[in-house]
């Protein structure tokens, strides 16, 4: 769909894989893993020796930031920086034992608005690294607007957070800039706080950087703080986001990445995940998410923007209470390709009746297509209309259909004489009623 | 540029999509364009020369390339690329058209474009001044001058939304399928549009709304405009600013989709990747309140569009645009099996290439033989000394007695009491590459050579090594001291009447080298005339590919074929005269070796 958040571990690990290409001038010694739990912990400590040898950091990697303030970030036993693997290990499973509360804003250390709650799934598990406060740095890079920019501090963590304006420096690229006008920019910009000794290090290493923002494919990148001693960097905290739409050409780069729900956010339906699936696989566009399961009006809109406007239809004259699902079919989809949507929608529909005992509507709606087949794309709803009939029946369902375009006629005229053999409800409408007019009437009924 | 298509503008269309491309020549039949809106299409895997599609009842060619810059160097009139490559490829297809430049405007349909190549290149068109329309649009129209592609959907939409010709609306969505419907709704409430664009649901897009509404403010056919925005990004904003400053005058009516977003909160993605508010400033809502305080007339909600349209337009006062007279599709159409661009027999008399047979058959004419092969061979009519040319070659390899293997086998057939067609046919037979197709060969070989500028030492060792004895090179009996006169002749022909002969130059300096090394290894008449038909076409501007063409055509052969038969049909005649009875080959004349058969 775009641009997609990532876990830390992946982002470190995109970058270890690339290393050598964007920093040949320093070393990372990429020591870091990630577990679901304790026990995981350990069996990795048997391939990753340093586990044992050295004192740990543990965090949750669950695309959310304030992980501090949150108490959520393990690096004291006694003492900063004496956390061993079993201290790691027994704290894992603690946290991920019982559902955490876990807020995303602050008001300096007091928590503001309401916390998200849910379990802590995923860990990222490090060496601690003994340094100095003036050793930590901040980067990040990003899109705004047209332009690409980069964001350089000579300070990392907190400070730049909470300092931003005074600490951070900003430097704008167009997207048609050549390496060497970024190189250039970079190295004329790097902020003042940076003493001097570590200027010329500092800006190959924003160089670098912002070389792999670019060729990487990252729609957003950022390293709060990175550590640089000499050559050696330690990447402390990263947040990422791809843009998956070049995943095409990046499949040896990224590998097989993950992209993950956020803490907080309910994990995608199985359906959903399917629809996803059959989407990333059609030049044509299948999309569902699932708002209210038990809601009773479901629509089955073609169209990106169409399927909007039914969505603000429906939110404007029932409320969004009433609206179970939004999602569109476009593009030219096979009959196949729609019926498997169809059936996908009609059996979660099917599921519950309405809790009010009202019957449930079905708004199988859209404009008038420009190069979409609508008796083609209607074939596939009538085929899963035939094998879902009888549990549309039970829920009461009633079916309002508006489409035009290329043999809409065709398409209407199938819907409706398959629906009546089935004794189902239906009422079909063409180009000639307005497109969301059809909303209105099955409300009224 | 006021407006973004003229009933003159033609597109080069990348990816022969035959659908959208029969929706364009239908439409452009519909109103009644002088030219087709597709001048050529790019395909690049296809073997094909030309695609054929239907213009009303009739048919027509369009010409297909394997690169932009071929179909643009053919059409370069055709300053529109409609690229249909798919995600993977759309970036390159782009950037090598403005590599290749004369464009005024790339439409892109792909969808889900990675970002950066997205923002690449529509920052590269910007640079160039190329307008882009997309990704991940169905494009534009001017109704009555140019559609692109698919938008409008299906010829009979079209006229019912009135989009065949000029309304009073500039149009600017985002969504390909709403503004199909939106044409509908202003067909019903108003008095149709006069240019339209989908932006395109990408993040990343090349024209946004604004710039479209700018260049509808300087089209004197648009009298007011209509946005359909989203929920997401801050386009808008820019519309409110130039609404404020002054740069757009003309009414505006707009809405925004996507209030629903309020409800939910980030992680629901509605509508196209372009469609997620950032920021409050981004809602729908917000944006609707904000371009209704600029002035713009902003309705309750999408549902109250229709009567907010009529509203103003009514109140515009608008004079009613005059129907104009439209062609209809037919219905039923069939796709012809054959294709004839050299003759046509229809009408009161037959054509050749243009010129009625009356015009070309009598000597008073001017036409002889050889203007009418140059028209109907070759569909141009060559000036008189390449006329002349053909002429002598036809003239040249007439005949040569009855002994050669084409001709005896006319013989033999004709003493058989064969008819003339059977006895000629028997002849022609044998031609092929021991017996006269070394004009070819000969053409093919030493062209190939030239065109690589290999040196005579360069193309005997690169022949030697392929293996093939050099075609057109060598006889019988004739040497340098003893030169075959219609060799002679034709040499001289060419020397005094072609423009240039490069070919034979070069010819004649591998010739050399080979006599050095044996006394008959002279060019012969096959290779003088195979050459020399490369040096005439040359001379008449032809190019290579356009030779080559000829070469693997043929065409050479054709020469030795057609000449050739003059002198069968005089050996059967001649049969046929001296009435000889059947021919049977003395036995003695055979060795016989006949082993008995071996049983397996």
């Amino acid at each position: 769909m775009a641009q997609k958040a990532i876990r830390e571990y992946d982002a470190k690990s995109i970058l270890a894989k690339h290393w050598d290409k964007y920093f040949p001038d320093f070393t990372y010694a990429y020591e870091t893993v990630m577990v679901q739990n304790g026990t995981e912990l350990k069996d990795a400590a048997q391939a990753n020796t340093w586990l044992n040898e050295k004192t740990l950091v543990a965090k949750p990697d669950m695309l959310f930031g304030k992980r501090g303030k949150n108490g959520l970030v393990l690096f004291k036993d006694a003492k900063p920086g004496d956390v061993k693997l079993e201290k790691a290990v027994s704290w894992i499973d603690d946290k991920s034992s019982t559902p955490q509360n876990v807020y995303f804003s602050f008001d300096g250390d007091k928590p503001t608005g309401e916390p998200s709650v849910d379990k802590l799934t995923h860990f990222i598990v490090e060496p601690f690294t003994p340094h100095e406060q003036a050793e930590e740095y901040y980067v990040s890079a990003t899109c705004v607007g047209d332009d690409d920019v980069i964001y350089m501090s000579a300070e990392g963590g907190m400070e730049v957070e909470e300092g931003w304006d005074e600490k951070v420096t900003e430097v704008i690229f167009a997207i048609t800039d050549t390496e060497e006008q970024i190189a250039n920019k970079i190295r004329a910009n790097i902020p003042v706080d940076v003493a001097d000794a570590d200027k010329a290090k500092f800006a190959e290493f924003c160089i670098g950087f912002f070389r792999a923002y670019r060729e990487l494919n990252f729609a957003y990148l950022e390293i709060n703080p990175f550590v640089m001693q000499g050559n050696k960097i330690e990447l402390l905290d990263m947040v990422a986001k791809l843009d998956d739409t070049a995943g095409f050409m990046m499949v040896e780069e990224w590998g097989d990445v993950p992209y993950p729900t956020a803490f907080g956010m309910e994990a995608k339906s199985p359906e959903e995940e399917a629809v996803e699936l059959a989407d990333s696989k059609t030049g044509a566009s299948l999309k569902l998410t699932i708002l209210k399961p038990e809601a009773r009006i479901w629509t089955m809109v073609a169209g990106g923007g169409a399927s909007v406007v039914y969505a603000d239809t429906i939110a404007d004259m029932a409320g969004i209470e009433d609206l179970a699902n939004y999602g569109e079919y476009s593009g030219g989809p096979t009959m196949g390709e729609t019926q498997f949507y169809a059936e996908t929608l009609f059996d979660l529909m099917t599921r519950e009746k309405d809790a009010q005992g009202r019957g449930k509507v079905l708004i199988i709606g859209g404009a008038i297509a420009n190069f979409t087949d609508v008796a083609k794309t209607f074939t596939g709803i009538i085929k899963a209309l035939d094998n879902y009939q009888d549990k549309l029946k039970e829920v009461g369902t009633k079916i309002y259909v508006r489409r035009g375009g290329p043999n809409y006629e065709k398409g209407l005229k199938d819907i409706k004489e398959a629906a009546d053999n089935m004794g189902l409800y239906i009422e079909v409408y063409g180009p000639e009623t307005h497109v969301t007019d059809i909303v209105r009437m099955a409300l009224e009924k | 540029m006021e407006r973004l298509y003229t009933k003159d503008t033609q597109a080069i269309f990348w990816n022969n999509n035959k659908t959208a491309i029969q929706r364009m020549l239908d439409y452009d039949y519909t109103i009644k364009r002088e030219t087709p809106s597709v001048a050529a299409i790019v395909a690049p895997t296809s073997g094909n020369k030309f695609e054929k599609f239907f213009y009303g009842g009739d048919e027509v060619m369009i010409p297909l390339f394997k690169t932009t810059r071929e179909a643009k160097a053919a059409q370069p009139q055709a300053d529109v690329l409609l690229n249909f490559a798919s995600f993977r490829s759309a970036y390159d297809v782009t950037m090598e058209a403005l590599e290749v430049g004369g464009f005024s405007s790339i439409m892109i349909t792909a969808e889900g474009i990675p970002e950066r190549l997205a923002r690449g290149m529509n920052q590269t068109a910007k640079e160039h001044g190329v307008t882009v329309i997309g990704p991940a649009t169905v494009g534009g129209i001017t109704p009555g001058a140019f559609k692109v592609a698919n938008i409008g959907g299906t010829i009979t939409n079209i006229v019912n939304s009135k989009l065949h010709r000029a309304g009073s609306c500039g149009l600017v969505t985002r969504s390909g399928g709403l503004f199909n419907e939106l044409s509908n709704i202003i067909s019903i409430n108003a008095d149709g549009i006069a240019e339209g664009v989908a932006i395109g649901g990408d993040r990343f897009v090349g024209s946004v709304f604004i710039d479209n509404l700018l260049r509808m403010e300087q089209n004197p056919d648009v009298k007011y405009m209509i946005l359909l925005g989203e929920v997401g990004g801050t386009e808008e904003y820019k519309v409110i600013e130039a609404i404020k400053n002054g740069t757009i005058t003309k009414p505006i009516i707009a809405w925004c989709i996507g209030t629903i977003a309020k409800h939910y909160d980030s992680g629901v993605q509605f509508g196209h990747a372009g469609a997620s508010a950032n920021s409050e400033t981004e809602t729908a809502e917000y944006k609707n309140n904000a371009m209704k305080e600029a002035g713009i007339h902003v309705p309750a909600s999408f549902n109250e569009l229709p009567g907010m349209i009529k509203k103003v337009f009514t109140e515009m006062n608008i004079a009613e645009i005059p129907e104009p007279e439209m062609n209809v599709v037919p219905t039923s159409r069939r796709s012809k099996e054959f294709i004839c661009t050299i003759s046509d027999d229809r009408g009161e008399e037959a054509h050749y290439c243009g010129f009625p047979i009356s015009s070309v058959a009598t000597p008073e004419t001017g036409f002889t033989i050889g203007d009418v092969m140059s028209i109907l061979w070759f569909k141009k009519r060559y000036p008189r000394w390449a006329v002349d040319f053909l002429e002598t070659v036809l003239k040249t390899v007439a005949d040569h007695g009855p002994a050669v293997s084409g001709a005896h086998n006319a013989k033999v057939t004709a003493r058989a009491g064969k008819d003339v067609i059977s006895s000629l046919i028997a002849g022609l037979l044998t031609i092929g590459p021991r017996f006269g197709g070394a004009i070819d060969g000969a053409a093919q070989h030493f062209k190939h050579a030239d065109d690589n500028d290999m040196t005579p030492k360069e193309f005997l060792s690169h022949m030697k090594k392929s293996g093939i004895p050099i075609p057109g090179i060598g006889h019988r009996i004739k040497s340098l001291k003893n030169p075959d006169l219609r060799v002679t002749g034709l040499m001289k022909y060419a020397k005094e009447n072609f423009p240039s002969t490069p070919l034979l130059d070069y010819a004649r300096t591998v010739e050399d080298l080979t006599t050095s090394k044996k006394e008959n290894l002279i060019l012969n008449v096959d290779g003088t005339i195979g050459i020399l038909m490369v040096d005439m076409w040359r001379a008449l501007d032809y190019t290579d590919e356009e030779i080559d063409l000829f070469i693997e055509a043929g065409a050479l052969n054709a020469f030795f074929i057609l000449g050739r038969s003059i002198g069968f049909i005089g050996h059967i005649l001649d049969e046929k005269r001296l009435a000889m009875p059947m021919y049977r080959h003395p036995m003695d004349d055979i060795l016989y070796d006949v082993q008995r058969a071996e049983e397996l």
